[in-house]
């Protein structure tokens, strides 16, 4: 694994901090698809994405400073990214968020599942393949709380790992531990019905 | 060990973080139990299937920012001053 940065990404960050316009414009042309694509997963929303993605350039920018060259240039604009999005969510935090109890499982007193549900015979790949599908377990994970939804793709889609995770969200470690497996449990039954194919 | 248990096992034993006397445990358990496998199939596909519907996206808008957007960020950084 490359840990430290690389010799183009030494020389942008120094054109960047000599103040060369053209510097400028290259970040923001070879990183802005990927920081649009993060800003949209976490946001859901192409008109909240772009303005996330506005302010992480700005905010890159401004703090050109504090990247210490430690990290790839790459995993420090990931960051800033997922942050903006996350002020981006808190600002515009809708309705106060639903239980997702009843989206767990639920057990016996000896311990045996009550609602074992149906075998999935379907593979991830198969049902990934129709474009609607693909649709609709986006749809599943936005009706996610946002609580659970961005450990969720904080853990499993942006594959940060746990106590990065937790720090963004201010959080304890094992708080995230445990919003990632409820967050997971309920979409696996969100998405029950996309793969239970053993009625068919 | 409970399915109740085993469920509660399941991210330490998908990252390999299961002492290795309770992977036994889940390991035996799992083999015995149907409804616990089923799950844990469930669990994995859920991961996969949510990776694979975000990277999807992802690959659709990932090739490049729309050029109106570079200006506007290109426009408002140069109407910010530059912070030391
Ligand atoms: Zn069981």
């Amino acid at each position: 694994m490359e840990s430290s940065i690389s010799e183009t990404e030494t020389a942008l960050v120094a054109a960047l901090r000599a103040g060369e316009p053209a510097a400028y414009e290259r970040l923001v042309r070879e990183y802005g698809g990927r920081i649009l694509a993060v800003c949209e997963r976490l946001l859901f929303n192409k008109e909240d994405a772009r303005d996330a993605v506005q302010e992480t350039f700005l905010s890159a920018f401004r703090s050109l400073d504090s990247f210490d060259g430690r990290s790839q240039f790459a995993t420090w604009l990931h960051r800033i990214a997922v942050n903006a999005s996350l002020m981006k969510l808190r600002t515009k935090r809708r309705h106060p968020e639903q239980s997702i109890d009843e989206l767990l499982p639920t057990f016996q007193s000896d311990g045996h599942r009550s609602n074992p549900g149906s075998r999935w015979t379907n593979s991830a790949a198969e049902i990934s393949e129709q474009h609607e599908t693909q649709q609709l377990i986006r749809e599943k994970i936005e009706s996610l709380p946002d609580s659970y939804r961005n450990v969720l793709i904080l853990r499993d889609i942006e594959e940060l790992d746990t106590e990065t995770v937790a720090e963004m969200l201010e959080l304890s470690p094992g708080a995230v531990k445990v919003r990632l497996h409820r967050a997971r449990q309920a979409l696996r039954t969100l998405l029950e019905p996309i793969f239970g194919g053993s009625s068919k | 060990m409970t399915c109740h248990d085993a469920l509660n096992f399941l991210d330490d034993y998908l990252d390999g973080n299961l002492p290795w006397g309770q992977r036994l445990a889940f390991g035996l358990h799992l083999g015995l139990c149907r409804p616990c496998r089923d799950y844990l199939d469930g669990y994995r596909k859920t991961i996969e299937a949510s990776r694979k519907a975000l990277s999807e996206q992802a690959v659709v808008t990932c090739e490049q920012l729309p050029e109106e957007m570079v200006q506007a960020i290109l426009a408002a950084r140069s109407q910010t001053p530059h912070i030391e």
